[in-house]
C-alpha cells in the first residue's frame, strides 16, 4: 500500500503531441481516485505513466514517497486491469491469476492458497480450471481483477475496466469493484470516461480535459461546486443547463433571454463576488432537478419554457424545453454529435412523475436559485468568493 | 423471405454438393491412381484397358524400392534435412516476426519489402553461384549444404506469416506481462508464442512441404547416392534401360505419408480458436 504523487508531470509524444500537461496530483494511501474526462483528455496516458508503460517526459512521479520515474513496471509493484482484460488465453483461470506469483517463484502451496483466496473473494472458485474463452464477459472481468489482487500490490491501476460489459452487468460490477477495493484497501487509480462511474465509485474524482487537470474533488463537491464550465457541463446526467445571462443593476436580478429572475440576498451572500458582475454577462448553470414543476401559490424565481419532449422514466419525468436564452455548450464536454443534437435554448428539467405536461405546452418552473451556479463568461471560471 | 425446405434427394443432389464432389474427384483421382498402381504387378501397371483396382495385390514395388533402390536412405536424408531446416526457420522466423511485428524499429518497411522480394526469387537464378560457394566450403554432398539454403529460402515467407500473427496479438498482452514481472524472453515464450501457435504451425507446414518436395537444389548439390533426398532419389530410380514404375509408385506413396501425418496433426490442432477469449467477448 502506498501513496502516489505526480509533480508537474508532462507527456510529450515523439510526434509533438502534448498529451499530459503539468499534472500534479496526490493520491492518499488507500484512496480510490477516479480520472475522468472525454476521450483524448490524457487520462489513460497519465495512468500508463504511473504504470511505467509510458515514459515520463518531465516531472516527478513518486510511489510510496519514492521517485519512480525510471523504475520498471515490475519494480513499481503495481497491478493493472486493462479495458480488454488481456487474459492469457492459453492458461486456465488459476494459471492466469497465479502467473505473476509464479514469476516471483513463490512455492507451489503458497501460490495455490493465494489463488484460492483471490478466487473466493471474486466468486471464481468453480471456474479455476476453465480457460478464459469459456467464461462470460463478467467472469473474465473478475479474472482480470483476480490477477491484480492476488499480487497484493501497492497500487491498483484500472483502465476503463467495465466498459466492455453490458449496461446491467456494469452497474453490478461497479459496486463490486468498489467493494473489493474497500475490502483490500489498496490505493487505486481508476480511469473512465463514464461520469456515473466517476461519481459512484471514487473517494475523489479528477476531471481532465486536453491533458490538463480541471478539478480534483470528492464527487459531491464536483457536482455542487464545479470550478469551471467544463466540469459543470461534464459532470451530471442529464447534463446541467447552462445559459448565457446578464446580471441586472445592483445584482438584484438576472436576465435570461427575455425573462427576468430576481436574485435574492441569500445568493449574493453565498457568492459575494457576483455583486461585481452587475450589468455584465455571466453563464448560469441549473441542474435539471433544480427546476421543479411550479405550483400556483409558490413564490420565488420562475422560468417559463416551451415543452419539446417529455420522457417518462416512471420515477420522474424528464422534460425537454426551450427558452429564448442562449444555451452554452462547454467546449469538449460533449462529443460533436451530442453537441449538434442540442437545440438552441434547450434545457432539461426533472419533475415529479405525476406532473401533467405534454409536448407543446408552456410550462413554468420554480427555480432553486440558491443552487444555481455562476461562471465568468470570459474565463469560464466559477464565480464564488 | 420464404425458406425452401428441401426434402428427399434434393437435399443431397444440388449444385454445391455436385461441384464439391467434382473438385474432390479431380484432386483425389490421381492420388488414388498412384496408390492403386503402387500395389499392382509390373505388367498390370501399363495394362490396357487400365486396371482400376489392383488384382492381384502386390507388395513387390515396396520391397524393391527399399531393398534394391536404397529408398530408406533417401527417406532418412529427406527427414533430416527437412526437419532441421523447418526447425531453424521456425526459431528464427518467430524471433524475427516478433521483432518486425512488435518492436519499434527503423527501416521495418524496407526490410519487409526486401523479404517479400527474396521470397519470390526463383531458386534457379542463384543456383550456380550457390554451387560454387558450397563447393568452396566443401559442403557439396552434405546435410548442411541443403539445410542452410532451405532455411534461407523459406525464412522470408515464414517471417511474413509470423509477423502478421504477431501484429494480431493485442499489445496489452505484453504490457500485462511486463506488469506481472515477465522479462522480454519470458514474455515471448510464455505469452506471445502460445498465442502465435496457429501462425507457427502454418509456417511450419509450408516450410516442411517446400523442403520435402524440393528438387532443383537437392539434385544440384547432393548428387552422391548417400545424400540424395526423396525427390532426387525417386527420379534416379530409372536407368537408360528401364523405368521401374512399381518401385517409383511405391516410393512416391511413402513420400506422401509424412505430409499426410503432418496435415492430420495440424487438423487436430485446430487452434485458431485458441486466441479467442483473450480480449473482449
Amino acid at each position: 500500500m502506498a501513496t502516489v504523487s505526480m509533480d508537474k508531470v508532462n507527456k510529450v509524444y515523439e510526434n509533438g503531441f502534448h498529451a499530459v500537461k503539468d499534472m500534479s496530483l496526490d493520491i492518499a494511501d488507500g484512496e480510490f481516485m477516479v480520472l475522468v474526462g472525454p476521450s483524448g483528455c490524457g487520462k489513460t496516458t497519465a495512468l500508463r505513466m504511473v504504470a511505467g508503460l509510458e515514459d515520463i517526459t518531465s516531472g516527478i512521479l513518486r510511489i510510496g514517497g519514492k521517485e519512480a520515474n525510471d523504475e520498471t513496471p515490475k519494480e513499481r509493484d503495481i497491478a493493472m486491469v486493462f479495458q480488454n482484460y488481456a487474459l492469457y488465453p492459453h492458461m486456465t483461470v488459476a494459471q492466469n491469476i497465479g502467473f505473476a506469483l509464479k514469476l516471483r517463484k513463490l512455492p507451489k502451496d503458497q501460490l495455490d492458497a493465494k489463488v484460492k483466496e483471490a478466487a473466493d473473494i471474486l466468486g471464481l472458485t468453480d471456474w479455476l480450471d476453465r480457460k478464459p474463452g469459456q467464461l462470460s464477459g463478467g467472469q473474465r472481468q473478475r479474472v482480470a481483477m483476480g490477477r491484480a489482487i492476488v499480487r497484493e500490490p501497492s497500487v491498483f491501476l484500472m483502465d476503463e475496466p467495465l466498459s466492455n460489459l453490458d449496461a446491467k452487468l456494469r452497474v453490478q460490477m461497479r459496486a463490486e469493484v468498489a467493494r473489493i477495493q474497500r475490502r483490500i484497501g489498496v490505493s487505486t487509480i481508476y480511469v473512465t470516461h463514464d461520469q456515473v462511474e466517476a461519481m459512484t465509485m471514487g473517494d475523489r474524482v479528477t476531471v481532465m480535459r486536453d491533458g490538463t487537470l480541471q478539478q480534483v474533488a470528492p464527487p459531491q463537491t464536483l457536482y455542487d461546486n464545479p470550478d469551471n464550465i467544463f466540469v459543470a457541463a461534464f459532470i451530471g446526467s442529464p447534463a446541467q443547463n447552462l445559459y448565457d445571462a446578464v446580471v441586472g443593476e445592483g445584482a438584484r436580478s438576472l436576465k435570461l433571454g427575455s425573462q427576468e429572475i430576481g436574485l435574492p440576498e441569500a445568493v449574493l451572500l453565498k457568492r459575494p463576488a457576483l455583486r461585481s458582475y452587475a450589468g455584465k454577462d455571466v453563464v448560469v448553470g441549473m441542474r435539471p432537478e433544480h427546476l421543479r414543476a411550479e405550483t400556483d401559490n409558490a413564490a420565488g424565481p420562475k422560468l417559463t419554457g416551451d415543452v419539446e419532449l417529455v420522457e417518462a422514466l416512471g420515477s420522474e419525468l424528464v422534460v425537454h424545453f426551450t427558452i429564448d436564452a442562449h444555451r452554452v455548450i462547454a467546449e469538449g464536454a460533449f462529443d460533436k454529435d451530442e453537441a449538434a443534437a442540442v437545440k438552441s435554448g434547450e434545457g432539461v428539467a426533472r419533475v415529479d412523475a405525476r406532473t401533467h405536461v405534454k409536448p407543446g405546452d408552456r410550462m413554468t418552473f420554480a427555480v432553486n436559485i440558491e443552487d444555481m451556479q455562476f461562471f465568468d463568461s470570459q474565463t469560464g471560471l466559477a464565480i464564488r468568493g | 423471405m420464404r425458406r425452401r425446405n428441401r426434402t428427399g434427394w434434393r437435399r443431397v443432389i444440388n449444385g454445391i454438393n455436385i461441384s464439391t464432389f467434382l473438385v474432390v474427384l479431380f484432386i483425389g483421382l490421381p492420388l488414388y491412381w498412384l496408390i492403386a498402381s503402387s500395389f499392382k504387378t509390373p505388367v498390370n501397371i501399363g495394362a490396357s484397358p487400365p486396371q482400376y483396382f489392383p488384382d492381384p495385390v502386390s507388395g513387390a514395388g515396396y520391397s524393391q524400392a527399399f531393398n534394391q533402390y536404397n529408398f530408406g536412405q533417401y527417406f532418412i536424408n529427406s527427414l533430416i534435412v527437412t526437419l532441421v531446416a523447418t526447425a531453424l526457420v521456425l526459431i528464427f522466423g518467430t524471433m524475427a516476426g516478433y521483432a518486425l511485428g512488435r518492436l519499434p524499429m527503423r527501416g521495418k518497411f524496407t526490410l519487409m519489402v526486401s523479404l517479400l522480394i527474396i521470397s519470390v526469387f526463383p531458386a534457379i537464378a542463384v543456383i550456380a553461384p550457390l554451387y560454387t560457394l558450397l563447393k568452396d566450403l566443401g559442403w557439396l554432398n552434405s546435410y548442411q549444404g541443403l539445410i542452410i539454403p532451405y532455411t534461407a529460402f523459406n525464412l522470408p515467407f515464414a517471417i511474413w506469416i509470423l509477423r502478421n500473427y504477431m501484429l494480431g496479438i493485442p499489445k496489452e498482452m505484453e504490457e500485462t506481462g511486463r506488469i506481472d514481472g515477465a522479462g522480454p524472453l519470458r514474455t515471448i515464450w510464455s505469452i506471445i508464442l502460445p498465442m502465435a501457435l496457429p501462425g507457427v504451425f502454418t509456417a511450419g507446414i509450408f516450410c516442411f512441404t517446400a523442403c520435402w518436395t524440393e528438387f532443383l537444389m537437392a539434385l544440384t548439390f547432393n548428387s552422391a547416392n548417400n545424400f540424395k533426398t526423396i525427390p532426387v532419389g525417386i527420379a534416379t530410380f530409372g536407368t537408360a534401360l528401364e523405368v521401374p514404375y512399381g518401385p517409383i509408385f511405391a516410393a512416391s506413396v511413402v513420400a506422401v505419408v509424412p505430409i499426410g501425418i503432418l496435415v492430420f496433426i495440424f487438423r487436430k490442432f485446430v487452434i485458431s480458436g485458441l486466441t479467442s477469449g483473450a480480449v473482449k467477448g
